[in-house]
């Protein structure tokens, strides 16, 4: 499943970075890969408070660098890290048919910066590959659960293409809840989407998730099958059961739906306007 | 599909484990599954006499976990490494040759010495590379129970650790019939560095008894809905869990004591009547445990190596690196189990005082789990204040201390800026106002990417013998029951105080002081020759084992002149404490949080002695 995963992606591995990070994922056994890198520039802030009490000694007013032997640092706390979480991995069926979907993300970096992967897909029975979605984004860590990100959405399927460039959030709102907002903008307008999940564990590894994708567009792109305004929801309600942490078999509802004017467009084009599946798949990290 | 090592997949379930001695014990030895059992005992027993001339081979040494071969890293074909044996006033000769393929390094926890023999890579020397050999030389001018551990890496938590123990000067004082060391530690067949990894994308990884639909149903029926609702909503809105007990457990940790797991565990002779000595150390990575022996009174005589006043507890809690030594007189044949649980309750190492070899006395019930509560989050909750305590600690803080008004109103005006002037209430605190938030650096200090929260309200918690242990009926230790045997050797009031906030990101799991990791920090300078104040505060809902190495720590917990020497101090969460250091020693030392994974991600300062 990764190879596919890094087959979707493997189209976006444009900069060496990314594709040097490519490279990497299919040998990495254990999941995680660190190298120590150069490390940042320190603050010269003082890192503790001192408090001298008046005609005593003092402290050295200009301290001169510290020289580690060997220039060994006693401790590496600026890793390189590697993860990938393929959220949904998924056969949906109902009375209608069915079509697989996939939704992930994997990200490389430190604590603070990261280079961080998005993307997601529908391939139906007849194999078209639909709501291909992949993102590119550098993302920066600026508060307790947040992170900031930026960076390019490309649409890539058997559709037309589109670039979009991307600013967001990912992070841990309040309550543990999980939740992505993203904008797009291109030439062709703006966009906007909405993610967010929850976990509600019914024992240690039994987990219930309900999960919700909204995407808005500032225009319609009939060719895309998109309208203007609140286009289009993907949501579900999936149970996991977390044998390993890592690999978590599942079973869910899921409901895709277009409204408004991609409603009409999908209407006039005779397909689904909205659509409730059952839903198994595996949920997996490394 | 996603490659997961025999390694990982074996992580979720609980671990067998079996040290043996390399070559001692027959390499191709194919074992039975079933009841763990060493193939040969590690050499934990004390030497029968000290020694000044050690030659140590750092190596990879057999395990069997679950039928599985392993190796972990040891000396001399020992996991544990071998307990070696000083005396007070010989000058001690360890040629420690690396038989790894990666650079290793000795410590010596809480060993006095120069600083280029403390065996810091970075600090006190280069490390030992793969294949050389290098000699440590020092004086030993302490005695008492200590332990040696590596500093290099992971290795520490792949089994290389030993312990130490130094006879006072002028020959052996043992005024027991049987002393005994008990190195506790926590083993996992898991990659370290994985564990590291896995910590950093999901924090809860290896907590398996987190709060459920089902326990919030039990709490509802027990506590009544809404108080079941406001709970779970005031912790949701901080992102935090009451039952974030311990990073790393059980789950993938079987607890060791000398090397011997818990199904058979480890086993001490005695004849009854005998006075016992135990030198209990905690050597795990990652775990507090409560140590106790259902049935006997345990006399605390020693802590981190020195002598205090005796306690008799049933119980006492022991942090990382921590070292306390017991004595106990059982007068029936027993068999007497020492019953050793994590401080999380997921696992416990175990050992018996028996009166011939291969018997197994009972082992107790688990107790119940600690959970975090809100003076854990530094919220206060003034009603178990310790009264008597702050006074005398507040009066050891002032003598001679001019700048203790000063501080004090630094710290009521920080106090009531934070809206919080019930902090100011503390009893004890209006004649002796010492110990409040009052640090600039708290002042400073914000919530952000590497600070997940602060302790509003930070309190003395020195009476208090630690999460889980509260009320449980039985006498538990506390830091303010340690009193040493002898005054402290330096009298002066302290010129300065430094003022440190234990601080981190459990989310991200990124740990540091004052909101900053090492590599973004600069060092804490001292001056040698002068006195210095430690004043820690624990913004973390965790406990956090602090070490400083090189000098001793004098715990300000009350006890006036008679203030405990240590090496390594707990801190809880919420809390606040203070030490007295006399800096007098120069050159580079490690200032760390002994939790392993803690200091490696960055809870960690060179000390600058110049």
């Amino acid at each position: 499943m990764r190879r596919g995963l890094v087959a979707a992606f493997a189209v976006l591995a444009a900069s060496p970075a990314i594709a040097h990070d490519m490279e990497m994922m299919p040998g990495m056994v254990m999941g995680a890969t660190k190298k120590p890198v150069a490390r940042g520039r320190v603050t010269p802030a003082p890192a503790v408070s001192v408090k001298v009490v008046p005609s005593s000694s003092s402290a050295p007013m200009r301290p001169a660098p510290v020289v580690y032997v060997a220039g060994i640092q006693p401790v590496m706390d600026h890793m390189l890290y590697a993860h990938a979480l393929l959220d949904e991995f998924e056969a949906r069926y109902n009375g209608r048919g069915g079509e697989f979907r996939y939704d992930g993300q994997g990200w490389y970096g430190t604590d603070y910066d990261k280079l961080w992967i998005k993307s997601e897909g529908t391939v139906s029975r007849t194999g078209r590959f639909g709501d291909g979605d992949h993102e590119i984004l550098y993302d920066r860590a600026i508060s307790r659960y947040f992170d900031v990100q930026t960076g390019v959405r490309l649409d890539i399927d058997n559709g037309p293409a589109r670039a979009w460039g991307a600013a967001g959030i990912q992070g841990l709102a309040l309550w543990f809840f999980d939740l992505e907002a993203t904008a797009y903008f291109s030439d062709r307008g703006a966009a906007a989407r909405l993610q967010g999940s929850y976990d509600i564990l019914l024992t240690n590894r039994l987990i219930l998730q309900p999960q919700a994708e909204l995407n808005f567009y500032s225009t319609a792109d009939r060719a895309r099958g998109v309208g203007r305004g609140f286009s289009d929801i993907d949501t579900g309600l999936r149970l996991r059961y977390e044998w390993f942490r890592k690999l978590a078999p599942y079973v869910g509802i899921t409901y895709s739906g277009r409204f408004g004017q991609a409603a009409e467009i999908a209407r006039r084009r005779g397909s689904v306007v909205g659509d409730v599946t059952f839903a198994f798949g595996l949920r997996s990290w490394f | 599909m996603i490659n997961f090592s025999l390694r990982e997949r074996l992580a979720l379930s609980r671990r067998r484990f079996i040290t043996g001695a390399a070559g001692l014990c027959g390499a191709g030895v194919v074992l039975p599954r079933g009841p763990a059992r060493a193939l040969s005992a590690p050499h934990t027993d004390i030497p029968l006499t000290s020694s000044a001339r050690f030659s140590l081979a750092v190596e990879r040494v057999p395990v069997v976990a679950g039928g599985r071969r392993m190796t972990g890293t040891g000396i001399n074909g020992s996991l544990p490494a071998p307990t070696l044996r000083w005396r007070e006033g010989d000058t001690v000769e360890i040629a420690v040759t690396n038989r790894l393929d990666e650079t290793t390094s000795l410590h010596w926890h809480g060993i006095r010495l120069p600083a280029d023999m403390d065996g810091v890579p970075g600090l006190s020397f280069a490390g030992i590379r793969s294949g050389a050999t290098f000699t440590y030389r020092f004086p030993v001018r302490q005695s008492g129970t200590y332990w040696y551990h590596s500093h290099s890496g992971m290795q520490e938590q792949t089994g290389l650790y030993g312990a130490l123990v130094i006879d006072p000067a002028g020959g052996t004082e043992r005024a027991v019939d049987r002393d005994y060391v008990l190195v506790l530690s926590d083993w996992t067949d898991a990659d370290p560095e994985q564990i590291v990894s896995s910590l950093k994308f999901q924090s809860d990884y290896y907590n398996f008894r987190q709060r459920t639909v089902g326990t919030f149903v039990r709490d509802a029926v027990r506590d009544g809905p809404g108080l079941a609702v406001r709970d779970r909503l005031r912790w949701g809105a901080m992102n935090m869990a009451p039952t974030d007990i311990s990073d790393v457990s059980g789950v993938i940790y079987t607890y060791l004591m000398n090397g011997q797991p818990p199904e058979t565990g480890w086993t001490g002779l005695f004849r009854p009547g005998e006075r016992v000595r135990l030198r209990v150390i905690n050597a795990a990575s990652m775990t507090l445990f409560d140590v106790r022996i259902p049935g006997l009174t345990m006399h605390v005589v020693g802590a981190d190596g020195q002598d205090v006043e005796p306690v008799p507890v049933d119980e006492f809690r022991i942090g990382p690196a921590e070292t306390y030594d017991v004595i106990v007189q059982p007068e029936g044949e027993g068999p007497w189990t020492i019953f050793v649980q994590s401080e999380d309750r997921t696992g416990y190492a175990r050992g018996t005082l028996a009166t011939r070899p291969g018997q197994l006395g009972p082992v107790p019930p688990m107790d119940p789990r600690p959970l975090r509560t809100m003076v854990d989050m530094g919220m206060g909750g003034m009603d178990r204040g310790p009264a008597g305590h702050d006074r005398m600690e507040s009066g050891a803080a002032m003598q001679g201390d001019m700048a203790g008004m000063d501080m004090a109103g630094d710290g009521m005006r920080h106090a009531a800026r934070r809206g919080a002037p019930e902090a100011m209430r503390m009893p004890g605190m209006a004649a002796h106002p010492a110990p409040v938030t009052q640090s600039g650096a708290g002042e400073r200090l914000k919530e952000g990417v590497e600070v997940q929260s602060i302790a509003m309200m930070p309190r003395n918690r020195l009476t208090e013998p630690g999460a889980g242990l509260e009320g449980n009926g039985r006498r538990c230790l506390t830091y303010a029951d340690l009193r040493a045997t002898r005054a402290g050797e330096d009298a002066r009031p302290p010129s300065r105080e430094i003022t440190l906030h234990l601080t981190g990101n459990m989310e991200r799991f990124i740990w540091g002081f004052d909101g900053k990791k090492f590599s973004e920090a600069e060092p804490v300078r001292l001056v040698l020759g002068e006195r210095v104040r430690f004043i820690l505060i624990n913004d973390t809902m965790m406990e956090h084992p602090i070490h400083l190495h090189g000098f001793w720590s004098e715990l300000e917990n009350g006890q006036g002149a008679f203030r405990p020497y240590k090496h390594t101090i707990t801190v809880k969460p919420g809390e606040r404490l203070s030490s007295l250091v006399t800096v007098d020693t120069p050159g580079l030392w490690a200032y760390h949080c002994h939790l392993l994974y803690h200091m490696e991600v960055g809870m960690f300062r060179t000390v600058v002695v110049s």
